[in-house]
């Protein structure tokens, strides 16, 4: 049981208090994008290629015109006039908005159409006919770097071939010495194949130019409602749309999961076309649309490598990557680290020496890489060491188990320096493995396994322990475009004593109405009832940098205390004002300020706060609101140990998960309820790409399985009954001492599951298969094996 | 080439005239304005559309709005009576069955038949039985128990607790 601090009436930390939010969800009262109606808004379709790199020869857009309702068609010809037609992306490349000349990827825009109805706007869709010449894409990465590649860059001054950059972090030489030495050494290819969130909710807009106020109010599905703002007035600024008169509105998003990071050429149209029009234009997307056009999330080719001993003390890694990042490079990564966070590659183990590399190539395919609750590139690094880790196990004919506590990072080495520079904040992996080993009766699991080997039947057992690292970050090292990557909260409480409270980040479903007011709560002791929480809209919410890689509650969480901590100063300058006392013979309890050694002498947070606009100490300023923007001086490293218990039918390659059970560390908990529903989320979309999600693109470019009827995104059939649990060892530098939790399970999950699945096949040889191991893999693989 | 129809939509009466090609969901959102009545897909795939047509869970997206007519539809904003939760959006609440919300109110529709056909469903049942509708968030696992909550309130059972089982 978690221990409270406050009341259930407060409802401050460690509560599962129900969420605020659901009353509007349940009823259909929520306010999604779609949902917007303004007068006179437009409609906008998007005409799309067919072809995954062609030559624009000619669009005709007669046809469409002559459709009833039609009222524009917009090329990339049109937004060149304005230096609309490219954008800049995260990574400082640049993405078309709507190209001029040639597409790069299958699903591209090629042109916009505006109507007046929804029906309309698809109808002219259809009547724009486009004359392509279509060209051989490059579509396999390893082919990109050949000397008879077409150069798909050729936009880019100077650029010969279809490397967009390299990056490296370790020591070279010190770890191929290590690795020459070595008893043991092990490697493995791996892929970490092409995903999309695919969050229920596609993408779409709704931009409304006001001419007259020369305003432009934009409802978007972002996740990073201010850093757009920014954006649109560094790109627009110069056709007049400067940043303080641009509203960007997220009102309720139906999950992100970080494919709504992105700025999509979708919104960009939209407001070009609002401000060409002078109406609102809505654009809201369809699935097909989401899968085949919008950020796609991994796409890591992996050579994992691990030397250790003959016992099993692991003493180097080594990763070398080939990232696919299709045509631009518009991964939403921090400025500084195009690999993301990929470094945290050496895991929860203690050795001091790696080396990572990566390039990064050009295909026809669109852009992305970072999203999916992928931490920036974590679940890449996580899928690495781990199943690096199982293969070195098995190579020594050691317990896996047994392998990682014998590696672990002890409790008492934090802070721990990983060796690629990493100040790990806390940590107490042996504790959580040992839960999560008792939990599952670990083991009799490996008896029971024996057993069924013998037999020659197919059941695997498969761990990952795994270390997290979120909540980016401190501003020495992260920015996006050049702004520091702090965030923000706002708190005012009103004469009785109700709160509202506004923040930079951007719930997508994580329940930041309930969890942000519970923090509020802890340290005010005013009600989370009573504190109405708002995030989202650029005009009233303090600038933040918005919600992904699970940052919300290390950066936004801690501001929300630090600015709390502030009104707790004052409130106890007015309690001792009040009760005629110095402010040293009070003391606090959540909700009021008694005098020491005479607790019936008290003031509550109410009458404080009331006092504070009625009756405010001389010299005080009247009123009761702080605000704090908060810098993380680390980013915080939750971690968790997971065990996947699988059952495979030799014949048909079905794999059953029988268990898994999941023990979280994500320091103090502010919800546990929610803590847990971020879990089992996270954890199905750890089996999705683990066993049934893959983006799939044949030789000429073309998605294979772009909606879905074949893109398989987990039912409650395929979701396995999730165990979960959790390990506290709190952040030490958080203001909670609460760390990031919302990606974890993604992260850790896929591994768990491919090691599972290999176990059990491990004693035919096999040694690793690529995710997503689907039935049919694992049958042709024992089929190669002569097993079936 | 409009044509006129009359449906019944929680329990008020709508005579309109529609395109034969508007798709029921977007008579429900764009010429209804109910827009709890969500779009997940393009292939009737994800449920989030889903409605009860003369006390059927159908998928909204996939039935034209002129097949509605002489119908009863209900959507999710008629599902609470009076103000009254109905045991269903009370089972999601307390069991933390939703987290964005986009597939709730299909999910509930959806339940609600469920229910009506099978009180006393096991988890399997559920599974297979909301397996029609995709969310991307809750993992299912409290979907599940916020159905088999509402189940026993209807059935005038003990209520499970709604405590996570967070080890």
């Amino acid at each position: 049981m978690i221990q409270c601090k406050t009341s259930k009436e407060i409802g401050g930390m460690g509560h599962s208090l129900k969420r605020k939010e659901d009353i509007r969800f349940i009823q259909g009262k929520g306010h999604y994008v779609d949902d917007v109606k303004l007068p006179g808004m437009l409609y906008m379709d998007i005409v799309r290629s067919p072809y995954a790199y062609a030559k624009i020869k000619k669009i005709n857009i007669e046809e469409a015109m002559k459709v009833p309702g039609v009222v524009a068609v917009v090329t990339g010809k049109d937004l060149e006039k304005y230096n609309l037609h490219w954008m800049p992306t995260l990574m400082s490349d640049t993405q078309m908005v709507l190209p001029t000349d040639t597409v790069m990827y299958q699903a591209q825009e090629v042109a916009a159409v505006i109507a007046t109805s929804k029906y309309a706007a698809r109808d002219g869709r259809e009547a724009v006919k486009v004359e392509y010449e279509p060209m051989k894409p490059v579509i396999d990465p390893f082919k990109s770097l050949d000397p008879g590649a077409p150069v798909l860059r050729s936009d880019k001054e100077g650029k010969k071939d279809n490397h967009i950059w390299h990056w490296e972090v370790g020591d070279k030489n010190k770890t191929d010495d290590v690795f020459a030495k070595a008893e043991v050494v092990v490697k493995e290819q791996m892929h970490i194949p092409r995903i999309h969130v695919a969050s229920i909710e596609t993408c779409g807009c709704v931009a409304d130019y006001d001419k007259v106020n020369n305003h432009l109010t934009m409802y978007m599905t972002t996740q990073a409602p201010h850093a757009i703002r920014t954006v649109i007035a560094l790109v627009a600024g110069h056709v007049g749309l400067t940043e303080e008169k641009i509203r960007v509105i997220s009102p309720d998003i139906g999950g992100g999961f970080g494919g709504k990071v992105p700025v999509y050429p979708g919104y960009v149209i939209a407001i070009a076309v609002s401000f060409l029009v002078g109406k609102p234009v809505k654009w809201i997307e369809d699935r097909s649309e989401n899968l085949q056009a919008d950020s796609f999330a991994r796409d890591y080719h992996i050579t994992a490598e691990m030397a250790g001993t003959k016992d099993g003390k692991i003493l180097a890694t080594r990763f070398k990557i080939l990232a696919d990042h299709g045509y631009t490079d518009a991964s939403a990564n921090p400025s500084k680290f195009p690999t993301g966070m990929f470094s945290v590659a050496t895991g929860s183990y203690d050795y001091d020496t790696t080396y990572m590399e990566c390039d990064a190539v050009y295909t026809n395919k669109p852009p992305g890489g970072v999203a999916y609750r992928c931490s920036f590139r974590v679940t890449e690094a996580v899928h690495a060491i781990e199943r690096i880790t199982d293969r070195y196990a098995l190579e020594i004919g050691k317990d896996p188990a047994e392998l990682r506590l014998q590696n672990f990072i002890k409790k008492e080495d934090f802070p721990w320096k990983s060796p690629t520079g990493w100040i790990y904040d806390s940590g107490d992996y042996h504790k959580g493995l040992l839960k999560a080993m008792d939990t599952v009766n670990y083991h009799q699991l490996r008896a029971e396994q024996a057993e069924k080997r013998k037999r020659g039947e197919l059941m695997g057992i498969g761990i990952s322990t795994f270390t997290e690292i979120v909540g980016a970050g401190p501003s020495k090292d992260f920015d996006i475009l050049g702004i520091k990557m702090f965030d923000s909260a706002e708190i005012r409480v009103h004469p009785t004593g109700k709160a509202i409270a506004r923040f930079g980040t951007k719930s997508q479903g994580q329940g930041h109405e309930t969890t942000y007011a519970q923090i509020i709560a802890e340290e005010l002791g005013i009600p989370a009832e009573n504190i109405q929480i708002e995030e989202g809209d650029t005009d009233t919410a303090p600038y933040g940098l918005g919600t992904y890689a699970s940052r919300s509650t290390p950066t936004a969480g801690a501001a929300a205390a630090v600015a709390a901590r502030k009104l707790r100063d004052k409130a106890r300058k007015i309690a001792a004002y009040l009760l005629e006392v110095s402010e040293d013979d009070l003391e606090w309890e959540p909700g009021k300020f008694f005098v020491k050694g005479a607790p019936e002498k008290s003031k509550t947070i109410q009458e404080i706060v009331f006092a504070s606009y009625t009756n405010h100490p001389p010299g005080m300023e009247a009123g009761f609101e702080a605000t704090h923007y908060y810098d993380p001086p680390n980013l915080t490293f939750p971690s968790g140990a997971y065990i996947c218990v699988v059952d495979i039918d030799k014949e048909t390659g079905a794999i059953h998960v029988r268990r898994f059970v999941a023990i979280d560390d994500c320091g103090n908990i502010i919800n546990p309820m929610i803590v847990q529903g971020q879990v089992h989320g996270g954890l199905t979309q750890g089996i999705a790409p683990a066993m049934y999600e893959e983006l799939i693109y044949d030789e000429a470019g073309n998605i294979l399985n772009g909606t879905f009827m074949d893109y398989l995104v987990p039912t409650a059939v395929e979701s396995p009954k999730w165990e979960t649990g959790h390990t506290v060892t709190p952040s030490p530098h958080h203001p909670i001492g609460a760390k990031g939790v919302g990606e974890s399970p993604t992260v850790g999950a896929p591994p768990a599951i491919a090691n599972a699945i290999v176990d059990a096949l491990s004693p035919y040889g096999i040694t690793h298969l690529d995710i997503p191991i689907t039935p049919f893999k694992v049958w042709k693989a024992l089929k190669e094996k002569g097993v079936v | 080439m409009l044509k006129q129809i009359t449906v019944t939509v929680n329990g008020v009466q709508h005579t309109l005239e529609v395109e034969p090609r508007l798709l029921l969901v977007h008579m429900i959102r764009e010429v209804l304005n109910l827009t709890g009545t969500h779009i997940g897909c393009d292939t009737s795939s994800c449920g989030a559309c889903t409605i009860l047509l003369d006390g059927k869970s159908i998928k909204s997206c996939t039935v034209l709005a002129v097949q509605a007519n002489g119908k009863s539809i209900t959507t999710i904003e008629g599902v609470a009576q009076n103000g009254e939760l109905s045991p269903l959006q009370e089972g999601f609440k307390e069991n933390h069955g939703l987290h964005c919300g986009f597939c709730t109110p299909g999910m509930i529709l959806r339940a609600t038949e469920l229910l009506a056909n099978n009180p006393n469903p096991t988890e399997e049942e559920i599974r297979w039985g909301i397996a029609g509708n995709l969310c991307r968030c809750t993992g299912y696992n409290n979907i599940v128990k916020a159905i088999q909550y509402a189940g026993a309130k209807m059935r005038g059972d003990e209520l499970p607790s709604t405590e996570p089982e967070f080890v």
